[in-house]
């Protein structure tokens, strides 16, 4: 007994860090392939209305969104705090929702054309005529298929 | 010659390199998955025509409207939106063949031979320009829900299933018993023309 203790040593080894890199790799990975790049820098407090029913957005690619609510505190000074609508990253009017829809589809490839989906994304206290003109808008811009973003309901 | 003993490169800088494209991609990427509840918007309207009225019969019509105040009247009674539910699935199902519930059509669909269905029937959602966001999703919400759980009864009775695990051939024909029907009126004006 007394001989292995003495046989051990004082100083430990140092514990080898050869592996970290690749653990840190792996993370890295992990990240990679779970998370999307964010769309956009929100300029309006969207607060999503909360529903049951929900099904996945697929295909992203395919995916234009349409942000309202009120501007955030930084931009009240300059855009009211009345709500706006958001494209892009840019404040936009109401106007502009047309040939903003146009001009991404003719960006798109044209067998996907078809497939565009306009996800809208509102706040929750979002008064319902502006998101009446933005579907107007859209209808004429023969964007059909639309997507009322929400999250999951926990609790009625 | 001497042999020259070919000096390692120092690697543990590789963990710092990995560590800060990790958190370059913690920063720029988001988690979340966008989820909603996907629609169809109408066809739009020629834009010179005047707005025809549909022949569509009365028994066959659900009218849901909501007030500015987010209050619901569904076919002139005021209820609750957790009502609302229920209330769509009888008028979607109409099962003893009520007269004054859409009227039964007999049709031939797959796997199931010959149904009847209520395939005229029509849910009418009109909202006020004041309507709150959230409620108007609710109610949509809500209709859609009765869709679904009429579809998921089905499919369970028929195939043992849940309507989503089913495949797509079996999906269409349950879609074709229970087809969505949800139509929102064009926009009016309150107060006058614009």
């Amino acid at each position: 007994m007394a001989k292995i203790r003495k046989k051990g040593g004082k100083d430990l080894p140092a514990i080898s860090t050869a592996s970290l890199p690749d653990i840190i790799f792996m993370l890295l990975f992990f990240f990679m392939t779970v998370t999307s790049m964010k769309e956009v820098t929100y300029m309006v407090t969207i607060r999503p209305p909360e529903a049951t029913e929900l099904q996945k957005l697929e295909k992203k690619t395919l995916v234009r969104y349409i942000y309202m609510g009120e501007p955030k505190r930084e931009f009240q000074k300059a855009y009211g705090s009345e709500t706006r609508i958001q494209l892009d990253d840019a404040f936009a009017d109401i106007n502009q929702l047309e040939e903003y829809v146009v001009r991404e589809r003719s960006a798109m490839k044209e067998e996907d054309q078809n497939l565009l989906t306009i996800s809208i994304k509102a706040d929750k206290d979002t008064r319902m005529g502006i998101v009446t003109d933005v579907k107007q808008a859209l209808r004429r811009a023969y964007a059909l298929k639309i997507n009322y973003a929400a999250v999951q309901r926990t609790e009625y | 010659m001497g042999k020259k003993k070919v000096e390692e490169i120092n690697a543990s800088s590789t963990a710092d390199i990995a560590f800060l494209l990790l958190i370059f991609f913690l920063v720029t990427t988001t988690m979340s998955v966008d989820k909603g509840l996907s629609r169809r918007l109408p066809q739009p309207l020629p834009p010179n025509m005047e707005k025809q009225n549909m022949e569509v019969n009365k028994r066959n019509t659900f009218i849901v409207l909501l007030n500015s105040n987010n209050q619901l009247l569904v076919q002139g009674e005021v209820i609750d939106v957790k009502d609302l539910r229920e209330k769509a699935k009888t008028f979607i199902k109409n099962e003893f063949n009520d007269p004054n519930l859409p009227r039964r059509e007999e049709i031939d669909v797959e796997f199931f031979g010959k149904v009847e269905v209520t395939k005229d029937h029509i849910i009418s959602l009109q909202n006020d320009r004041y309507t709150q966001y959230q409620a108007y999703i609710e109610v949509q919400n809500e209709l859609v829900a009765a869709y679904n759980e009429l579809r998921n009864e089905i499919a369970k009775e028929k195939f043992g299933m849940a309507y989503d695990a089913l495949d797509e051939d079996h999906q269409k024909a349950i879609q074709k018993i229970y087809p969505q029907r949800i139509s929102e009126a064009e926009p009016k004006n309150y107060g006058g023309k614009k």
